[in-house]
């Protein structure tokens, strides 16, 4: 284990496989007298699967929250692609190849699943209000030519029978997969995936992990995944962080995160 | 035949100036469809637009400038109003709202209607301002087949014109780019739109330009038609039934909403009236809406509400 690798302070070279990606330092976040994160350091190197588990309000959604801008720590740094970064909005850590889904799945209902898709072409369509504004011609062309790619992703995902249906009216096991095409629209390179599998059945949760395997190895993506299912954790994850009362408490392959005394008493609780 | 030409006058009149209801509808329905906010400042916006416009015109024509060149001078100083209008609320009205509660930000445009009244006012003056930018003489059609003809006004043909190439610009603007699905995601939810990289201000900014826009020119029209005035803001409560029956969230729906109240009213008035005692031009559109909201609360076309439980 080298966790406490240091960053290349290179900006514009993309880091290649194994080296950091993405590091937390002393990340502190609490609000008001309730203190989600403390001191979490920790790091995601470029091309693995990253898993951040603990029990129930350990902080992982928070770390994701800081991760992707929604959340401002009151300590510590934030290190993305070598650049240190300071408070910063969602929309530019989607600028800077940061895509994300939700635990409680955040699509948008009223659209079908070709537009949820599109949504995530957003930062990487170029034509400006004036032109979309008159539509014909550039605009247009553009919006054939992402159409395209996002066709891609559906023909990957197996969605191709839902595309022109309204979101709302799916089963939660399809919304978290257009959910997943709409990050994937992003082309990210760090992938944050908030229980992908939660509250699915058997076969989903096949299905999913092997789109997420795909995705890592095929997309070119880093992904860092927060999972309850421990049997699914230990078969996609790289390595593995576990929090605990907002504390880092272990850190290290699977194995030896299973066999790490203090991640079992976490989980099944301490006699006193 | 008599009344049949009756019959067909009062309908053309009454769809036709139902569409200018539906402009009125129109600037409603896109900032709730884009944002989640029923935005009451939208007949203040009206007001606004058209006094800036209106004020302008006055100021260049008496300076010599030419009539054409004053109208389009006119209307780009009356744009660039809302605009600078636009990006206000966006900045110090909405901005620090976001993630609240849509109730909470109907208020705060309630506190905007009464900034944008008093500052419209102020600035342009609270006077009648005539407008005359469309014809308002009427054609008179088919006097062979019916005695005295039917009479269309002039204007109300230009308003049905100017609302029809709207709805159908706006249309696609919504469905095929970029920045339309943008606005349809903030719509839905903020958290998930601002993840995939939409900046939240901007698109709120660019709605808010957008009504303003509609709001010129539903003012073009309706000031030429009334006078350029602060009843115009009442307009606002007129557009509230052609909502609930077309739909908050369906821009066809403020279309068909506003003929069917134009229409309905005028041809209540006119036969159903006399029988129980006429002037009921003035409350049967909200009774049409009350129907409505019984028998189909999102509206003609709204988006059915699901709710998972």
């Amino acid at each position: 284990m080298k966790a406490d690798v240091e960053p290349k302070p290179v900006a514009n070279k993309a880091p290649e496989a194994g080296e950091v990606l993405l590091s937390a330092e002393n990340v502190s976040l609490s609000f008001g007298g309730v203190r989600a994160l403390r001191d979490v350091s920790f790091d995601i190197r470029k091309g693995e699967i990253r898993a951040i588990i603990g029990p129930n309000g350990a902080g992982k959604t928070s770390m994701l929250n800081v991760i992707n801008g929604f959340y401002h720590p009151q300590n510590g740094t934030i290190t993305f692609k070598g650049k240190r970064r300071h408070d910063m909005r969602p929309y530019i850590a989607a600028s800077q190849g940061i895509a994300r889904t939700f635990q409680n799945v955040a699509l948008f209902k009223g659209m079908s699943t070709l537009d949820n898709i599109m949504t995530g072409r957003t930062l990487k369509m170029r034509q400006g209000m004036l032109s979309q504004a008159i539509y014909w011609g550039f605009s247009q062309r553009e919006e054939i030519r992402h159409r395209e790619e996002v066709e891609r992703i559906i023909d990957f995902l197996e969605i191709a029978h839902i595309r022109k249906m309204p979101v709302g009216k799916l089963p939660y096991g399809l919304q978290k997969r257009v959910e997943l095409g709409r990050a994937l629209a992003m082309e990210p390179e760090l992938l944050l995936l908030d229980e992908p599998m939660a509250g699915m059945n058997l076969e989903e949760k096949q299905d999913m992990s092997r789109f997420i395997l795909t995705v890592k190895d095929s997309f070119d993506t880093t992904i860092a995944l927060i999972e309850h299912d421990m049997g699914v954790v230990m078969d996609l994850s790289d390595r593995v962080v576990v929090l605990d009362y907002g504390q880092k408490i272990a850190d290290g392959t699977p194995a030896e995160v299973q066999s790490n005394q203090k991640v079992i008493d976490a989980y099944l609780g301490v006699a006193h | 035949m008599v009344l049949f030409g009756q019959f067909l006058e009062i309908l053309i009149g009454g769809l036709l100036s139902g569409v200018l209801y539906s402009l009125v509808a129109l600037g409603f329905v896109l900032i709730f469809k884009a944002s989640g906010v029923f935005n009451f400042a939208q007949g203040a916006m009206v007001l606004l637009a058209g006094l800036a416009l209106v004020r302008c015109l006055d100021f260049l024509v008496h300076r010599g400038v030419a009539t054409w060149a004053a109208i389009v001078l006119g209307l780009l100083f009356a744009g660039a109003i809302m605009a600078i209008t636009a990006w206000l609320i966006e900045r110090y009205v909405l901005g620090p709202l976001v993630n609240q509660d849509g109730l909470t930000l109907f208020m705060s445009t309630i506190g905007a209607t009464f900034i944008l009244e008093g500052a419209a006012q102020m600035i342009f003056g609270s006077d009648v301002y005539p407008l005359r930018l469309f014809p308002t003489d009427a054609w008179f059609l088919f006097e062979g087949v019916f005695p005295g003809g039917i009479l269309v006004n002039k204007l109300d043909v230009w308003g049905g014109l100017i609302a029809g190439i709207l709805v159908a610009g706006l249309a696609i603007f919504f469905q095929n780019t970029k920045t339309g699905r943008a606005l349809r995601a903030v719509a839905d939810d903020h958290a998930a739109a601002q993840s995939v990289g939409i900046p939240i201000s901007w698109i709120w900014f660019v709605v808010w330009l957008v009504a303003g826009l509609v709001a010129l020119v539903a003012a073009t029209v309706w000031g030429t038609k009334l006078g350029v005035q602060f009843s115009i803001t009442f307009l606002a409560l007129k557009a509230l039934p052609v909502l609930i029956i077309g739909g908050f969230t369906s821009v066809p729906g403020a279309i068909v909403g506003g003929l069917i109240v134009g229409a309905g009213e005028k041809l209540a008035e006119v036969f159903l009236g006399p029988h129980i005692g006429g002037g009921i031009e003035y409350w049967f559109a909200y009774v049409l809406a009350l129907a409505v909201l019984l028998v189909r609360p999102q509206g003609l076309f709204g988006e059915r509400i699901i709710e998972r439980v």
